[in-house]
């Protein structure tokens, strides 16, 4: 009789926290998901060597279309990204030549940073890709936050195992680590700044370290953010990228 | 004929130093194409040897999507071996290789790198593949020298591989570096690090597949399995077949030049032989001789031209032919980054077919170059030739 007890509670508990946890999962998709947006951002490398910084401007659409174009330094200006579906180009302005980013190249980073092209690739809502539990709770900085396990649902989901530290009251990551299969660390991301924008908290800097690289990581800063906006269709096509 | 052939003889030596000094010339043009060629064949010989040892064996089965010059086609460039195959593979008749693109970490840097699984029991292909097999668990992985220099990376180092699954889960983990080979094949060695096959095909959840299938001997006529394509040994060595054609297309302008240099020393000689002996034409013609004969007569000598080079260059060209055979010729820049199946050091492979061909085009081409002058003779007066007037 008590055997059954515990073992109703322990599987209660754990229900209760899928259930917890998948709530807050819908929470931080609403947050961070939205129909489009577009901003405005600036990446600085954090090398061996000194740092350096790229500004862009970025539009995207759910999770199969984005465009980005580069605004500066000088020699990364008019440099354009554009992503559809699986497939990915990118136009240099010093060949003016359009080249599609594939196979290997895709796993490389994006002018240096701790971002891959594959990592730019890849946004799909949590709630799609994630079984979420409730591990813990701990006070990152001043915010409290819940400590959540994810493991994927889905067979191809990028990570199988993320570990998410999320703002107990606003419902925004603050801190990722991503892991392979074989429980190898692999991404860690912290996200700082978060503002309230349109009604929903989002952090505007996000700092990318890949754990397999040397380097002091990538901060991602968004100057300017604004969500569900009316992007014109010409955007996401291969003509904008020569224009 | 004989007499001919004894007047030109006579001429010839007569002529002294003027004759050595064109036979000399012409002789470095035998050697010196005879000694090109010889280094083409012997690069054509090195290269597809070299790939059928460490690459292509008697002949491949490609994964019907695989296309090893477009990227695009890696992700899905797989499929289980055919039952009949797989029968062989027990054998040691096939060795069945699995690609997956992934990348390497060595000090921290980033080195994106194909995958290739491969069994540690293969035998026939030089690939040090029993160095895979380390018998205590822990993976090991095998890497061509070029990669390891590229990389920073020795044996007995440990490297984090990361790839992603075939359903894009990305997966990572640290592989001992096993063994460094050293092959003249780069696209063995560049950008390739080479793990167990069934290790592998676990990793990326694709067990019992391939992307290429490696024959020992090569097949008659090739067996159709559905999806995947027959490629024969002529059909992977094209590429250095079109490369060492290209290559002699270049080396011709090299012969051209060189026997230009021959052809005009020799009819500078005959133009100067026929003006300065225009009295030994008409005496030649008072004698009985018909102009043709005289013609042919000057012919054979500047002809004989040839027939000494070839002498000459047997003489100090076969000791330095032989040499050259034997110690081959290093290159001076690093062949490694050529990205062709070339050695560094070429060892010259000279034929039968090849010294008697060149023999053949250096006397055919002085015979025409020593006619082109004499034609001359055939419109001159008898008459004003036996009294030396100059026509």
């Amino acid at each position: 009789m008590k055997t059954s007890l515990i073992t109703f509670l322990t599987f209660l508990f754990v229900h209760l926290s899928a259930q917890d946890a998948a709530s807050i999962l819908d929470k931080i998709d609403a947050n961070m998901s939205s129909k489009n947006r577009v901003f405005e951002s600036s990446m600085t490398i954090l090398g061996k060597r000194g740092s350096r910084t790229i500004a862009s401007k970025s539009y995207s659409e759910g999770t199969n279309r984005s465009f980005t174009e580069y605004l500066s330094p000088a020699s990364e200006k008019g440099t354009k990204m554009l992503k559809l579906d699986k497939q990915l180009w990118i136009y240099s302005p010093s060949t003016d030549r359009t080249i599609q980013i594939s196979g290997h190249m895709l796993r490389q980073s994006v002018m240096g940073s701790d971002l891959s092209y594959e990592d730019m690739m890849d946004d799909r809502k949590l709630t799609e890709v994630y079984d979420a539990v409730v591990t813990g709770e701990e006070m990152l900085g001043d915010r409290k936050s819940i400590v959540l396990t994810l493991t994927a649902k889905v067979s191809d989901a990028a990570y199988h195992t993320q570990k998410m530290w999320v703002d107990a009251v606003r419902f925004v990551p603050l801190k990722q680590e991503l892991f392979a299969k074989s429980g190898k660390l692999l991404k860690q991301m912290e996200m700082k700044d978060v503002i309230q924008v349109q009604g929903r908290w989002f952090p505007t800097t996000i700092i990318y370290k890949d754990m397999l690289k040397q380097g002091d990581g990538t901060e991602f800063k968004m100057t300017k953010i604004s969500f569900d906006q009316k992007i014109p269709e010409h955007i996401f096509s291969k003509a904008s990228l020569k224009q | 004929m004989k007499l001919a052939l004894k007047l030109a003889y006579r001429n010839l030596m007569g002529a002294g130093l003027r004759t050595w000094l064109n036979v000399i010339v012409l002789s470095f043009s035998f050697v010196i194409i005879i000694w090109l060629k010889g280094v083409m064949t012997g690069w054509d010989h090195q290269a597809k040897t070299d790939m059928t040892n460490w690459e292509i064996g008697g002949g491949q089965y490609w994964q019907s999507n695989y296309d090893p010059y477009d990227p695009f086609t890696i992700t899905d460039s797989h499929a289980p071996i055919p039952d009949e195959l797989k029968k062989q593979e027990e054998t040691g008749e096939i060795v069945p290789m699995l690609l997956l693109q992934g990348t390497i970490f060595p000090e921290g840097r980033m080195m994106p790198v194909t995958i290739r699984g491969v069994s540690p029991t293969q035998s026939f292909l030089h690939l040090p593949a029993s160095k895979l097999d380390t018998g205590d668990g822990t993976i090991s992985a095998i890497i061509g020298a070029q990669m390891a220099k590229h990389s920073h990376l020795k044996e007995g180092d440990y490297v984090t591989l990361r790839w992603r699954d075939a359903n894009g889960t990305f997966d990572a983990t640290d592989v001992l570096i096993s063994s460094v080979f050293s092959t003249n094949v780069p696209s063995v060695d560049l950008g390739q690090i080479y793990i167990p096959l069934s290790t592998l095909q676990e990793f990326a959840l694709l067990p019992d597949e391939a992307t290429i299938i490696t024959l020992k001997n090569a097949e008659e006529s090739a067996t159709d399995y559905p999806g995947w394509v027959y490629k024969s040994k002529k059909d992977l060595t094209r590429q250095v077949d079109e490369m060492i054609k290209t290559k002699s297309a270049g080396q011709t302008v090299i012969y051209a030049i060189l026997l230009l240099l021959a052809m005009l020393a020799i009819f500078d000689t005959q133009v100067l032989s026929i003006f300065r002996r225009q009295k030994e034409i008409g005496t030649y013609v008072a004698l009985g001789y018909t102009k043709q004969q005289v013609v042919g007569l000057f012919t054979v000598e500047g002809s004989m031209h040839a027939l000494l080079a070839a002498l000459l260059s047997a003489a100090y060209g076969m000791p330095f032919l032989a040499w050259q055979a034997k110690v081959g010729w290093t290159m001076p820049i690093d062949a490694s980054e050529f990205g062709m199946a070339i050695a560094q050091t070429l060892y010259p492979v000279y034929s039968f077919g090849l010294v008697v061909s060149t023999v053949l085009i250096i006397t055919i081409t002085t015979a025409i170059v020593s006619y082109l002058p004499s034609r001359k003779i055939a419109k001159m007066n008898p008459t004003d030739a036996l009294r030396g007037k100059l026509q």
